[in-house]
């Protein structure tokens, strides 16, 4: 199992946001988190990468427990993951290329390795031709792409996507979708937040429904098209 | 680890450009609040200077029976010379003493020999002590020796010259202290914008999955960068300053000001390394905050 909750709840001073939820997703697998505002779907997000932590319960990534971790420990399990925003947290003065490249620099990535693989997930993004146009000058798929690049550049088992077609109309967000199931396709596990219900229907994959805290249903893959 | 350095020097360096506004208020902040620590670290010294020579100025007088023989005198000078602490022994004979006296009446407006018929001062031994703050327990030993009529120190204005030179030096470091935790706050206050500015890109770096100390590295070598930058500014200044100062006042008699070369230079040298300091500790107040992802 790469993914796995037990009992988890959080309370945050103005309310529970999570009500001891249990669930587990295996490796390779595709993963909609769906649900209204408010369901607990950032807040199951924010723990995964462990900006949050559970008020009570167990988690683990990769078999590795996240509650009571040392700070120091931290960053070795978010480099196993890559992170997609649904405001694509570029940084406007750096090129394409080099937003891709910030997240090999930071992990102190050697520069030969960054030199091969920021225009290998380029290619993969399609975006092989943008490598030195700022994100203001990109549309906002293609900006998503540039998060998504930057997100696998790592090689990470998990790729986490928070609501990645929220700022984008239909047709960009099925482009973005494709990109995403390919990528699951050659082996990459992916959780992704959304409440867009046309975009999960096409994707029939599984599908964990959130509601006021709480798992309310829990679909295996195309189970959700009946909905 | 030597890539992961030029990475940082790159990466601070870039800051200080893309922020020149910024660098440009710390720099002068840090150059302010060395220029003032730089004064007064200077007005203490030179006040400790002038304690110093005036402490070396003290000397306790010690008058003879006046009916002693030759030999009696040299047994009381080998006498003050055993006291522990006693630095010299010299010996001021009466017409010495006089000649003193007269001078400091000025030249011919009395001849004391003549008004007073006859010298009426007894000979006497002038006791330098190692060590100024011995000059009280000194003087009472002398007092016991054989043959030693009167001693005097001016015990009152020891007294008070060591009380007076106790609280220059502590009212002199308090105050380098609260200048230096204003310099402090001023550069985190500064380097805090900085570091806003960049807020969006600490919390990629964060959940990307970059160390504390990655992240640190770039701004405390800005830190230190803007920081030095600052001090030398400041101590330019302040060297030129002093230099002048010195210029125009040895000229002036009786104004000890300090003017040693190496000591300067390692005044200087000191204030640069505090300016460094300031800047990595303004850094570090105002990073931790935006570490916590």
């Amino acid at each position: 199992m790469l993914v796995q909750f037990y009992n988890v709840s959080k309370v945050y001073p103005k309310g529970k946001a999570l009500d001891d939820i249990s669930l587990k997703i295996d490796r390779g697998e595709f993963v909609f988190l769906m649900g209204p505002s408010g369901a607990g779907k950032s807040t199951i997000i924010k723990m995964m990468f462990r900006e949050e932590e559970p008020t009570r319960g167990q988690i683990f990534i990769a078999e590795r427990s996240l509650v009571r971790m040392k700070r120091s420990d931290v960053p070795r399990v978010r480099r196993g993951m890559g992170i997609v925003f649904q405001d694509f947290k570029l940084l406007e003065r750096k090129t394409v290329y080099e937003n891709v490249a910030f997240a090999m620099e930071v992990v102190s990535a050697p520069h030969r390795e960054i030199k091969a693989r920021v225009p290998e997930v380029l290619r993969m993004v399609g975006l092989e031709d943008k490598e030195n146009s700022f994100p203001g000058e990109l549309s906002g798929g293609e900006q998503q792409r540039v998060g998504i690049a930057r997100a696998l550049a790592n090689q990470p088992l998990l790729l986490i996507a928070d609501e990645p077609t929220g700022n984008l109309d239909i047709d960009t967000s099925l482009e973005i979708l494709d990109l995403l199931i390919d990528i699951n396709r050659k082996g990459t596990t992916i959780i992704m937040a959304t409440h867009d219900r046309e975009l999960v229907k096409a994707a029939r994959k599984r599908v964990i429904l959130l509601d006021k805290g709480k798992v309310a249903a829990d679909y295996a893959p195309g189970e959700y098209l009946v909905c | 680890m030597l890539k992961n350095i030029w990475y940082f020097c790159r990466e601070a360096v870039k800051s200080m450009a893309r922020n020149h506004l910024l660098s440009l208020a710390t720099i002068s902040t840090v150059a302010i609040c060395i220029l003032i620590l730089g004064m007064a670290v200077l007005a203490t010294l030179n006040a400790s200077h002038l304690i110093t020579r005036l402490e070396s100025d003290l000397e306790i007088m010690s008058y003879l029976d006046k009916d002693l023989t030759a030999d009696q005198a040299s047994e009381v000078k080998q006498a003050l010379e055993a006291i522990p602490g006693v630095e010299s022994v010299r010996f001021v004979s009466r017409e010495e003493a006089l000649q003193y006296l007269q001078d400091s009446f000025g030249e011919d407006r009395y001849n004391l020999e003549e008004t007073m018929g006859k010298n009426p001062l007894p000979d006497g031994y002038e006791i330098k002590a190692l060590d100024p703050h011995q000059v009280p327990v000194i003087a009472q030993q002398v007092e016991q020796v054989a043959g030693i009529e009167r001693v005097n120190y001016g015990k009152e204005m020891v007294n008070n010259l060591f009380l007076a030179t106790k609280w220059v030096r502590v009212l002199s470091m308090a105050f380098i202290v609260l200048l230096s935790l204003g310099a402090i706050f001023l550069i985190a206050t500064t380097i805090r914008l900085a570091i806003f500015s960049r807020r969006k890109e600490i919390y990629l770096m964060k959940l990307i999955g970059s160390t504390d100390w990655f992240v640190r590295w770039p701004f405390f070598i800005e830190g230190i960068l803007l920081g030095t930058a600052g001090s030398l500014i400041a101590i330019l200044l302040l060297a030129v300053g002093y230099e002048t100062l010195i210029g125009s006042i040895q000229s002036v008699p009786f104004v000890p000001v300090l003017s040693n070369r190496a000591l300067l230079i390692e005044v200087y040298a000191g204030l640069v390394m505090v300016g460094a300091l300031l800047g990595v500790l303004g850094t570090y107040i105002s990073l931790n905050r935006f570490l916590d992802v």
